[in-house]
């Protein structure tokens, strides 16, 4: 299959290596990926301030770029969860709404991309590690991800799998939420880190890198061991 | 100006002028009636009368209130007795009704009758209030107690305990059963109070912790004939 | 500063950074989420419970002219009578009026967020007029001169050792630590207060068009003693709490219990339909129920927020709020604490005033999941954010997100400029950059990569 992979700004610019791993997964399984260069943001940072008439445009030139692709795949549930059911919304009653829809059933995230579509759970990879996964709140209830990317690290040789007390809860990311009102989402990851640790795993693994940016940054501005590590990171290691 | 019904009422049909969508559902109901097609997905009321009765007493003991079932209502007025022995009551309140006549005939204490225009005072100073019930719901562990058919609306939540004394053929499987037994019972006008009473009294206000008996009855007693 | 949103700021810095009060609240839900739990177990299929809950409300609120119609005629029909209320001090008004008429010496209350809503109590008390409340927490509130925490466990954030004090202060009685005792103590404090009141002033939980009934849920008996004991018996009620159907509390009931409480059924759910009878041997000679508007008819001329109106009040979505969990009830400075505070309060009171509260969410989505009657509460917060930015635009949003958008939509400056931003990040983590330094001031970020994916992929990365 010919996979157009969309790769989140920040990722591209961030955590490049995000990017680089998925599509090594994808190229590895065997489907030949693209990557569209003239992609950049998906608009969501505008779209959650309700800044709905600058993400319009932003949505239109994504509907643009992706045209034709046959499945567009995300390493990440919140930029896939925008895409996917909010895109429909932000153009409805628009000329795009029609192609919103059409996009929208031919994206995917990461994780359930291999697993829902696929029909693959061992990709061959092997991480001799104690993890611990981190449900991104998009992926878990706007995409109602939860046992997909488990089974993938479930397959990883050598990979033991921890659940997190209150796997469930919110890290505190939010996008701009985290720098609007930094004391309440510094209090969330402040929760979600303290359980995280008490896992004893030596990486937070998620298929959202927004949340592996606020749990990481916090870990790492505490000295705390556990490293965050997106799940397309771990399928691509064979060590 | 107009008054303020009319006001309301045109603001409302105002603002229906628009539709609203249907919430997201995860499935479709199967009966038109959102009652109805709630009921087969609500917890389980038991299918036969043996399995309602069951589930009536594990809900009961979770809930923490007492289940005394008995063959007759002679048995019944004997462990009623041995209660308020056991408990030391000194004076209980009652209503009148026939079945509560027998089976508060052996009480070794005072029963007091309320009356219409009774002293507030008095049935706050009683141990018990004893009356009978609408029905049981098994689903949920509740009795139905009415204005009409439990002596009021005092009796049933003043005393510091509370004893029911039912029959098992009052016991229906749920809520839903629970309400039809009440609309054909009561036909046109309804008791001014109908209460589904859930264990005893209790509030968990003080850092969630449970604690029984907050306003209402400490004590919850179900004696169940047949 | 005294604007809400500087008030909230404040006050959220404050509570958000009290770790032992943060674990205290924690601690007193986790009982919650255990029994919760084990009776959403019993349902056979809680989604679809939660679908026909949905419905029922729903086509309640859909066709509210014609239930509440139908419901004030069966009201009236039982012995009752109904007053409608614009707004809360039409509400006040009437409630003065009644008590006056009543002659009232002393007032009893059980719990209603309908009379915080409508501030009842100052009214009632400017005019003279005692007034108890009789729900425990809400007792414990009242003696602390503090607004409901939480508007189903309204003290839940009071230790015990605080609560003895009160106690002790206000009531002479000796300090004690356990909740049983503290319980008591107000138990039989507040058994006189129903005794001797002429009149109780309950809320409602629904009002069956059907049968002219109010439902009122509890689990202390003291709404059940307030209608009870006193002369007159007020109900106050929002318009939106009509059902058209008693079948419908067969499914709302159990529901508003395990949702709300994780209870099979709260203790006492008591349907009212009149005054005492001539039959029966107690209860109040006059029934009056006040029907209050104050501003849902707002929400109601919002179809995408319509279903607002279908909350039934159960503090499910607070209970799994990560916001609500650290910085607590207080903070909102609204009636209506949590998620479905943040979604109404800008519609009660004014979306200027009130957004931020819609601004102060992850959009986490817990709310909306525990919802009963699948209310699209994460949602609303994100329209209320587009309807704000709508009405009051702020210049810097504008400047921000417009150049953002002039960056990105042009590829090639969106890659030079993400060269500019990874080469300077180093210099930019140590000036006041707005977001930026907000965020570092808890947390890193980290080191920026030399070469972006998109430069990494036209030389070949990934395929390989």
């Amino acid at each position: 299959m010919r996979i157009s992979l969309f790769v989140p700004c920040f990722v591209d610019q961030l955590t490049p290596r995000v990017g680089v791993a998925a599509a090594e997964v994808l190229t590895r399984l065997g489907h030949e990926v693209e990557f569209r260069e003239a992609q950049t943001c998906c608009g969501q940072p505008s779209f959650n301030s309700g800044q709905w008439d600058v993400a319009r445009p932003a949505a239109v030139r994504a509907l643009e770029v992706f045209r034709g692709a046959e499945a567009v795949v995300g390493p990440s549930g919140s930029c896939v969860a925008m895409m996917r059911v909010f895109y429909p919304q932000l153009l409805e009653g628009t000329p795009h709404e029609a192609e919103a829809r059409d996009l929208a059933s031919r994206t995917f995230e990461f994780s359930e991309f291999l697993v829902r579509r696929l029909g693959v759970e061992d990709v061959g990879a092997r991480f001799a590690k104690k993890v611990t996964y981190h449900d991104g709140c998009h992926a878990l209830r706007e995409l109602r991800l939860k046992e997909e990317p488990r089974r993938l690290l479930r397959a990883v040789k050598g990979l033991e799998l921890v659940e997190t007390e209150e796997a469930e809860s919110c890290c505190g990311f939010g996008g701009l939420f985290s720098a609007k009102f930094p004391m309440i989402s510094t209090a969330m990851v402040q929760v979600k880190g303290g359980a995280l640790l008490r896992t004893g795993a030596d990486y937070v693994v998620s298929s959202d890198p927004s949340c592996l940016l606020q749990i990481g940054g916090w870990l790492s501005r505490e000295g705390k061991p556990v490293l965050p590590l997106h799940i397309a990171e771990v399928l691509a290691r064979r060590d | 100006m107009a008054d303020a019904r009319t006001d309301i009422l045109a603001r409302i049909r105002e603002a229906l002028k628009v539709k609203a969508p249907r919430p997201h559902l995860r499935a479709e109901p199967g009966d038109p009636s959102p009652s109805k097609a709630g009921r087969p997905w609500l917890p389980d009321g038991g299918e036969t009368r043996e399995a309602s009765l069951t589930i009536l007493a594990e809900q009961l003991a979770k809930l923490k209130a007492v289940l005394l079932r008995v063959p007759d209502r002679a048995a019944a007025a004997k462990a009623l007795a041995d209660l308020a022995g056991a408990k030391g009551w000194k004076r209980v309140a009652s209503h009148s009704d026939s079945l509560l006549e027998e089976v508060n005939a052996a009480l070794p204490c005072e029963v007091w009758p309320v009356s219409r225009d009774f002293d507030k005072r008095r049935l706050e100073a009683c141990d018990a209030g004893v009356t009978t019930c609408e029905c049981l719901v098994a689903q949920l562990g509740s009795a139905l107690v009415s204005s009409r058919s439990s002596g009021g609306r005092a009796l049933s939540i003043l005393p510091h305990a509370h004893v029911i004394v039912a029959t098992a053929d009052q016991v229906v499987p749920d809520l839903a059963d629970a309400l039809a037994k009440v609309r054909a019972g009561n036909g046109g006008e309804m008791p001014s109070m109908l209460s589904f009473i859930t264990g005893p009294s209790r509030t968990g206000d003080i850092e969630r912790i449970l604690v029984l008996g907050a306003h209402g009855p400490k004590e919850l007693h179900v004696i169940l004939i047949g | 500063m005294s604007d809400p949103k500087s008030i909230f700021l404040k006050d959220a810095a404050v509570t958000s950074a009290d770790a032992p009060q943060r674990a205290f609240i924690r601690k007193a839900l986790g009982g919650y989420y255990v029994n919760r739990d084990l009776q959403k177990a019993r349902y056979r299929d809680w989604e679809r419970a939660r679908d026909a809950a949905a419905m029922a409300k729903w086509s309640a609120v859909n066709d509210l002219a014609a239930n509440l119609e139908k419901f004030t005629a069966n009201f009236e029909r039982n012995g009752g009578k109904v007053h409608w209320a614009r707004d809360a001090a039409e509400a006040r008004e009437i409630i003065l009026r009644l008590v006056r008429q009543a002659g009232a010496k002393s007032i009893v209350k059980s719990k209603c967020m309908t009379s915080e809503e409508i501030h009842l109590n100052d009214a009632l008390e400017a005019e003279g007029f005692g007034v108890v409340e009789s729900d425990l927490g809400e007792f414990i509130q009242q003696l602390r001169k503090e607004p409901p925490y939480h508007f189903v466990f309204p003290c839940m954030h009071v230790k015990r050792e605080a609560i003895s004090e009160l106690f002790t202060q206000h009531l002479g009685t000796p300090p004690t630590d356990s909740p049983e005792e503290l319980t008591m103590i107000a138990r039989r404090h507040l058994r006189q207060m129903y005794v001797d009141a002429d009149v109780g002033i309950t809320g409602a939980n629904f009002l069956v068009a059907e049968t002219g009934q109010i439902s009122i849920t509890e689990n202390e008996g003291n709404a059940r003693l307030t209608a009870a004991l006193p002369r007159v018996h007020i109900a106050l009620s929002g318009i939106e709490k009509v059902v058209a159907s008693l079948d419908d509390l067969s499914v709302l009931l159990p529901m508003l219990a395990t949702a709300g409480a994780g209870q099979p059924m709260t203790c006492y759910n008591t349907f009212y339909s009149g005054p005492k009878r001539r039959d029966e041997p107690d209860g109040p000679e006059e029934f009056h129920l006040v029907l209050l508007d104050n501003s849902r008819t707002r929400i109601l001329a919002d179809p995408e927020q319509r279903d607002s109106l279908h909350c039934i009040r159960c503090g499910a979505c607070l209970n799994v709020c990560p916001i609500f969990k650290n910085i607590g009830g207080l903070a909102y400075g609204t009636t209506y604490q949590g998620p479905i505070g943040s979604v109404i309060t800008p519609h009660l009171r004014g979306l200027k005033q009130w957004n931020h509260l819609s601004g102060a969410s992850s959009l986490c989505g817990a709310c909306t999941d525990a919802c009963p009657v699948r209310i699209d509460l994460h949602h609303h917060l994100l329209h209320n954010r587009r309807n704000a930015a709508k009405e009051n635009p702020t210049w810097f949003d504008r400047i921000f997100h417009r150049s953002f958008l002039f960056v990105t939509s042009r590829p090639a400056l969106f890659s030079l400029g993400g060269k500019a931003f990874r080469a300077f990040l180093p210099l930019l983590k140590k000036l006041p950059v707005p977001y930026m330094s907000a965020w570092l001031k808890t947390r890193d970020l980290p080191e920026a990569p030399a070469v972006s994916f998109r430069d990494q992929w036209k030389k070949g990365a990934g395929r390989g």
